[in-house]
């Protein structure tokens, strides 16, 4: 089929499929999503927002690890619709609880999937088979089926069933040993930094296979280990080991080849990096700083001599930005054509003027955590701009409107379903 | 397998966006990266490989465009920008990271590519995007870095904040650019229409802040780096180890709570006590009601010092063993040359070799980022040498007579 769609020309392959009509780019596609915390959720959340239909499914017994396990909780009072923390991951969604270790509530289940393209989850490798909803299974009811499996270590291998976090992962896929000074502790990026690596991968992975599917009609499984998604971040520092043996270690802010290249300390705890990457750059610093003495610096007249005496060079950058505003540090150097920036805090990112330009916080009011914001993608799409279209859903808000108006239950069949607990 | 073999991508990015194309040709699009006639200028980033000719190679190139075929154009003379023209007329997708502004002065922005190729996905990557107060900032990954917030999440309380010492953000940006491309897609298989894709580098980072902006939004707490230790777990505001010094090298390891830690804090407990590392009250501790959400820094140190002066004893390798043993939460803080032996990574057959072929050097590439139907992504082609595929794709793909091609090359138009 695949050969029959590369014969025909281009011109041919997009009319004979065109002539639909779309709000939005996803508009047509229905996700559901088996698992929790972040790996497997904020896909279906990039999804929603460019119109996904998404369904989020937990239980009474086991919501969300993300709702009861982690702050921030509205007024700091714990309950399951109090987290900051499931919320920022699950907007746009609608959630529901099963209980899947019932006859009735795994019924449901396999009626979701029916309804489905995309079946995300991110359990550890075979929960998800113990409980009816394995590829395997679900691959034979349904063949067109778009199905991710995402893990920390992968479906296969020795490890494949070792329980773990993105924010221990971080570290055997490499990134914290990257992160702080060479003769220092390696730090911490705050979370989980590779669950988000392997988000993007997951998102790019069911995009490619839906693709393929509305070309095809083939269904797709797909593997993802977190693990190896997170390592081709660091592609080049792998290569280099096979090349030349080196291990590439932390260093700071420190760039290989130029200098300056750092963060500077600022007024009030603010801080501002700067980077200079030719001659030109750096007399335009000079100049933009009103210190022609570093100019006339032996230790600083070229490149290399900049880079042999880096540290006096940092020390002399940071008495300077010393008592300067980060902010307004910023704007004057990149008037004068320098590379610059503060370093924004949480805090900042609601104020920076870019980032509001693009619309990346956008409020949503939710019954117990009140207006507050979530987080926008990265890509403006032209004609089909994304959203945040509702704030995240309180543990099983969705139930009557997914299986009576989505699924079509009669009244009485489900609430008979919910005396007999399938939704407990 | 080949996903997306269908599509032809235009790949004209630089060291920012490069990443993307790479995603396009491991699902297996037809991807050409189109370079300068002097070649593009990550060519010279490092690291690099000696490889024996006196002209060391970029590694960082040669990581991120495999699966791509390589031409040489000059878009800053007419002739050049006329062929480009006429490639994006044949391309499903054209994926950028210009300078907003640079397309509009050579008249190749979307709307011109477009207007005789409606189904034209045009993907632009910039720092910041193409308008806006930043738009025209210069930015490295450092000052990438340090405006979306990660930077401030790294490094000791009131210390210097740190960036990843392997640049990120054009990783970030790049993967980000693909899922915004694939989104693209799925409404132009509808609808046959193409569009134009703005992606700001500074947001995409902005995803490895994992919830932390939630704290600001929601309770006015702005967090900040903590060293080795983690915060936000406590509303008791207690802070939590997470990088513990071992034999030779570090450990990262959180003590959890709830049904999240239950398990691994009881076979840690055990495992202690067989080393006789164990006093008596953790040994009594009931993990089944054991919680963090509310516990105080000082109930945290209590805990905590028996576990150092435990993991102390211990070698990365024995750690990582334990813990698959006893299928406990945490890992070693891993070097690269750690996880080049990792025996999950061999046993996925994920790492995949990749001859380079003005070297004839044999590198050990990652493999594909995921297993489809049973089948890893595969790395088909190596990175292209300068102008490799110029004769190729000229004379095949736009119809250039032999003539036609040896005049552009004697112009320095290609």
């Amino acid at each position: 089929m695949l050969e029959v769609a590369k014969q025909e020309s281009r011109a041919e392959r997009i009319q004979s499929r065109g002539g639909g009509d779309l709000k939005d780019a996803l508009g047509q596609l229905k996700v559901l999503e088996f698992g929790g915390y972040a790996a497997g959720p904020c896909i279906s959340k990039y999804l929603a927002n460019f119109g996904a239909s998404v369904v989020h499914v937990e239980s009474n017994q086991r919501p969300d690890g993300f709702r009861l396990q982690y702050p921030p909780y509205k007024d700091g009072i714990v309950g399951p619709n109090r987290s900051g923390c499931f919320a920022f991951f699950n907007d746009s969604k609608k959630g529901v609880t099963l209980n899947l270790k019932q006859r009735q509530g795994l019924e449901l289940a396999y009626r979701l999937v029916d309804w489905a393209d995309i079946v995300i989850e991110n359990m550890r490798p075979g929960a998800i088979t113990r409980l009816g909803l394995g590829y395997e299974r679900l691959g034979l009811r349904k063949p067109e089926l778009i199905m991710l499996s995402t893990s920390n270590m992968g479906q296969t291998g020795p490890h494949a069933s070792h329980p773990g976090f993105g924010s221990q992962l971080s570290s055997l896929s490499g990134f914290t040993n990257l992160i702080g000074e060479p003769d220092g502790p390696p730090y911490f990026l705050y979370g989980p930094y590779i669950d988000f690596v392997a988000v993007a991968y997951g998102g790019i992975a069911v995009l490619a296979a839906l693709d393929y599917r509305l070309r095809t009609g083939k269904g797709v499984h797909i593997d993802l280990s977190q693990y190896e998604a997170g390592l081709q971040f660091l592609s080049s520092a792998l290569l280099d080991y096979s090349a030349n043996g080196s291990v590439a270690r932390r260093d700071g802010n420190r760039d290989p080849q130029v200098s300056p290249h750092g963060c500077y300390p600022c007024r009030d705890g603010q801080w501002c990096v700067i980077s200079c990457w030719d001659e030109p750059e750096w007399e335009r610093l000079c100049r933009a700083a009103d210190k022609s003495q570093w100019l006339s610096d032996a230790r600083f007249l070229t490149g290399s001599l900049r880079k042999t005496h880096e540290r006096e060079l940092n020390e002399t950058i940071g008495e300077w930005t010393r008592d300067q505003d980060a902010r307004r540090l910023m704007g004057r150097l990149q008037r004068h054509g320098v590379h610059a920036a503060q370093v924004n805090t949480m805090r900042d990112l609601f104020s920076d003027p870019q980032i509001a330009f693009r619309d990346v916080w956008q409020k949503q009011s939710h019954p117990e955590l009140g207006d507050h914001n979530y987080r926008m993608v990265s890509y403006d799409l032209s004609k089909t701009p994304g959203r945040v279209r509702g704030a995240a859903p309180c543990l099983g808000a969705d139930n009557e409107e997914v299986f009576i108006e989505w699924l079509g239950l009669a009244r009485s069949e489900y609430e008979e379903l919910r005396a007999k607990g399938a939704f407990s | 397998m080949n996903l997306l073999s269908p599509y032809r991508v235009l790949d004209l990015t630089d060291d920012l966006g490069f990443l993307a194309g790479k995603i396009f040709g491991d699902l297996g699009a037809e991807v050409i990266k189109v370079e300068p006639p002097q070649g593009d200028s990550s060519r010279r980033r490092p690291p690099f490989l000696k490889n024996g000719n006196g002209s060391p190679q970029s590694l960082y190139w040669l990581a991120f465009n495999t699966n791509k075929r390589g031409i040489t154009l000059d878009l800053r003379r007419q002739e050049g920008r006329d062929i480009f023209y006429r490639l994006g007329q044949t391309a499903d997708f054209v994926i950028e990271s210009f300078k907003p502004g640079t397309l509009e002065e050579w008249g190749l922005q979307y709307e011109a590519l477009s207007r005789e190729n409606p189904g034209l996905i045009h993907i632009s990557i910039t720092p910041f995007g193409h308008e806006g107060p930043y738009r025209d900032f210069a930015a490295s990954d450092l000052e990438i870095m340090a405006l979306s917030g990660a930077m401030s999440l790294a490094g000791e309380k009131d210390g210097e904040p740190m960036r990843v010492s392997v640049p990120q953000a054009a990783m970030w940006v790049g993967a980000e650019a693909a899922m915004g491309a694939l989104t693209a897609l799925a409404y132009r298989t509808v609808t046959g229409k193409g569009q134009h894709v703005d992606v700001s580098a500074q947001v995409a980072v902005m995803a490895a802040l994992a919830h932390a902006p939630a704290f600001w939004d929601l309770t006015r707490e702005n967090p900040e780096r903590a060293g080795i230790f983690v915060t936000g777990r406590s509303v008791k505001g207690a802070k939590m180890r997470v990088m513990w010094s071992c034999k030779d090298g570090w450990i990262n390891f959180i003590v959890y709570g709830g049904a999240a830690g239950r398990h691994t804090n009881q076979q840690l407990a055990r495992w202690m006590d067989e080393k006789d590392m164990a006093p008596p009250w953790l040994k009594d501790m009931d993990w089944s009601t054991f919680a963090v959400t509310s516990i105080t820094q000082e109930e945290v140190d209590r805990l905590e010092a028996p576990i150092a002066t435990f993991f102390s004893t211990l070698t990365k390798q024995e750690f990582l063993a334990g813990a698959m043993e006893r299928q406990m939460l945490g890992y070693p803080v891993a070097s690269v040359q750690d996880i080049t032996s990792d025996e999950q990574l061999q046993a996925r057959q994920f790492w995949q070799p990749v001859k380079d072929q003005q070297s004839d050097i044999t590198l050990a590439h990652p493999g594909g980022f995921a297993i489809f139907n049973g089948e890893r992504l595969q790395i088909r082609r190596p990175a292209p040498a300068i102008g490799e595929h110029n004769s190729e794709v000229y004379a095949n793909d736009l119809g250039m007579s032999r003539g036609e091609i040896d005049q552009l090359k004697a112009d320095g138009v290609i």
